[in-house]
């Protein structure tokens, strides 16, 4: 069994009166993108700077590689790149100099720098302005910048804070497709801090979703489904003016059926698992009843923050 | 202790304020004021309008001299009046404002470097970098240090070339650095730029603009303009001994405020400010 790369137990963290991080406990396995996603002041970035260690915890415990980010702060940050909510850069430096700094910090060895930061470059389509100003930059063009910087000292884990907050769809679709490609070639470790939904339906094996500093629900999308809605929904649309009435006569019998509505030439079927709905398909065949469309219902992730969202309110 | 990574921030901080024109500008205009401008003003003067309006201008420069003591009167001793002017504006009266040079340069570059940091929203990915809070602290303080003090010692040379060469005739041959300049340079030079910077760091920590930052620094000037009063009224003379005790004072100060700025100077309360 591997070691997971975060373990986080109760932890807690305060400004004064505000309970900005309140008891959460998570773990994040190696190889896996793991959101945290709630609205603004749910925590997400107060966790992200508790995990790199510079904020102290004002309770709970925490380890990144097995090390605790409140003493061993450095240690953990050399694993770690970050991509901060407003990605600012030295605006009067080039990319190739904001990169070489950072690399410094990062301890790459000298001989090595030069050829790291033009291979990241590289790598972000950025090599032909690498050396113009950061402030002649576009906003997508600096945010890919941001992301060559947390990536500058290959860490194994990478945390990504509302990675396209502010781009337009074209530079957003661009950065999301770098995250993704980075979690499928190299099994890039990722933890996205976010609001966006949709960035992490798409991105994210699992995710913790977050209001006012504690979990409300934590897992895969179909587990977090599961939970909420334990019975499964499937429209059917009959064909060519079939009576939904009289089909629904003939599956209300069928094992596994728990609820059906007709409405015109739609069923709307509950069932208790998604093994029934082949059944329903067969007996309605069996009556002769033609079949449109079989569709059974998603739930998005958005469906799922809501209903948690209007469940905590 | 990582010095690649102290250097790395240092150099980083001095490409910014070069970049920075509100910052650098004071580092060109009033080194070019003292060590050129001033100096020629004071040794040419005497030189091209007759000893009498000068003598009337300073009035009796004995009674200017009444209080200096013996050992620094010294220098006057069977010097013409035009050689005296000199003496007295190019050697006494000009010295302590060569010292408002490390305290405006550190703390130009130190309020760019902690508060414009913070403005224009790159400290927080600095923060995250594998770098000690030290390190960090360390990296920026140098960047606003040794230029103050390379800065400070190139105007007093360019000012020690402007004054001998320009006096050279008048005065015979070369005079200048006197005695006292010496501790200026090498002790109290190096006291006030680090005045400057852990002054800054501490101020920094209460305002949000590097404007804000600069002005509030800025107003330390004030401690050297005490000196240059003092030499004009003529209640303080900056002799060795009094250079170097002033040094010593403005070292035990400096003590003080790096030891607040460093107990100041950490992430938790960094990141708490963004």
């Amino acid at each position: 069994m591997t070691q997971p790369i975060i373990e986080v137990t109760n932890l807690e963290r305060s400004f004064g009166a505000n309970r900005a991080v309140d008891g959460i406990t998570f773990q994040v396995e190696p190889g896996e993108v793991f959101g945290l996603l709630g609205p603004n002041g749910a925590g997400k970035t107060t966790t992200v700077r508790l995990l790199n260690g510079i904020l102290p915890p004002s309770g709970g415990t925490m380890r990144v590689f097995g090390l605790d980010p409140a003493t061993e702060g450095e240690s953990v940050r050399k694993q770690t790149g970050v991509l901060t909510e407003t990605p600012s850069h030295y605006e009067r430096l080039t990319a190739r100099e904001n990169l070489e700094f950072f690399g410094t910090l990062a301890e790459i060895p000298e001989q090595a720098l030069g050829s790291r930061v033009l291979k990241i470059l590289s790598f972000f389509e950025l090599e032909s302005r690498a050396n113009d100003k950061v402030e002649t930059y576009s906003k997508g063009m600096k945010q890919r910048l941001a992301l060559a910087r947390a990536l500058i000292h290959e860490p194994p884990l990478l945390f990504l804070d509302e990675p396209t907050s502010g781009l337009d769809p074209e530079a957003a679709q661009q950065v999301n497709d770098l995250i993704a490609g980075l979690s499928r070639r190299s099994r890039q470790t990722v933890v996205l801090a976010t609001h966006n939904l949709l960035d992490a339906q798409r991105l994210c094996d699992r995710v913790a979703i977050l209001n006012k500093g504690r979990i409300l629900a934590m897992g895969s999308l179909k587990e977090l489904a599961r939970k909420l809605w334990p019975v499964t929904w499937v429209d059917i649309t009959l064909f060519n003016g079939a009576s939904a009435e009289s089909a629904a006569a003939g599956i209300q019998s069928v094992r596994g059926v728990r609820q059906v509505t007709a409405e015109n030439e739609s069923l709307a079927i509950q069932v208790e698992a998604d093994d029934v709905i082949p059944q329903v398909v067969s007996a309605l065949a069996r009556e002769n009843i033609p079949i449109l469309k079989v569709n059974p219902r998603d739930y998005t992730l958005e469906d799922i923050y809501f209903a948690l969202q209007a469940g905590e309110a | 202790m990582n010095w690649r990574s102290i250097w790395a921030i240092a150099r980083k901080d001095l490409k910014e304020v070069r970049q920075n024109k509100a910052a650098w500008a004071p580092g060109i205009i009033v080194p070019l004021v003292f060590a050129i401008i001033m100096p020629l003003v004071f040794i040419i003067l005497p030189q091209v309008i007759p000893v009498e309006d000068v003598q009337r201008e300073l009035g009796d420069i004995d009674a200017l001299l009444r209080n200096m003591p013996p050992a620094m009167k010294a220098i006057f001793n069977d010097k013409s009046l035009e050689q005296m002017f000199v003496i007295y504006m190019a050697g006494f009266m000009l010295a302590p404002m060569f010292l408002i040079m490390p305290l405006m340069f550190s703390s130009v570059v130190g309020s760019d470097s902690f508060v414009g940091e913070r403005e224009r929203k790159t400290m927080e990915a600095l923060l995250y970098a594998p770098t000690s809070d030290m390190e960090l602290f360390l990296g920026k303080v140098l960047a606003a240090v040794l230029p103050a003090i390379g800065l400070s010692w190139l105007t007093y040379l360019v000012y020690a070339v402007v004054v001998n060469a320009a006096s050279f005739s008048l005065m015979g041959g070369l005079w200048f650095p006197l005695a006292s300049w010496w501790p200026m340079m090498f002790w109290l030079t190096p006291a006030l730029a680090v005045l400057g910077i852990s002054a800054t760091v501490l101020i920094s920590s209460r305002v949000r603009t590097f404007m804000e930052a600069y002005q509030l620094s800025g107003s330390l000037v004030v401690l050297v303009l005490a000196l240059v009063f003092g030499q004009i009224s003529g209640v303080l003379f900056l002799g060795v001994g009094t250079v170097l005790v002033i040094g010593t004072l403005v070292w035990a100060v400096d003590a003080v405020l790096i030891y607040l700025s460093v107990s100041n100077f950490k992430r938790s309360s960094l990141v708490a400010r963004l």
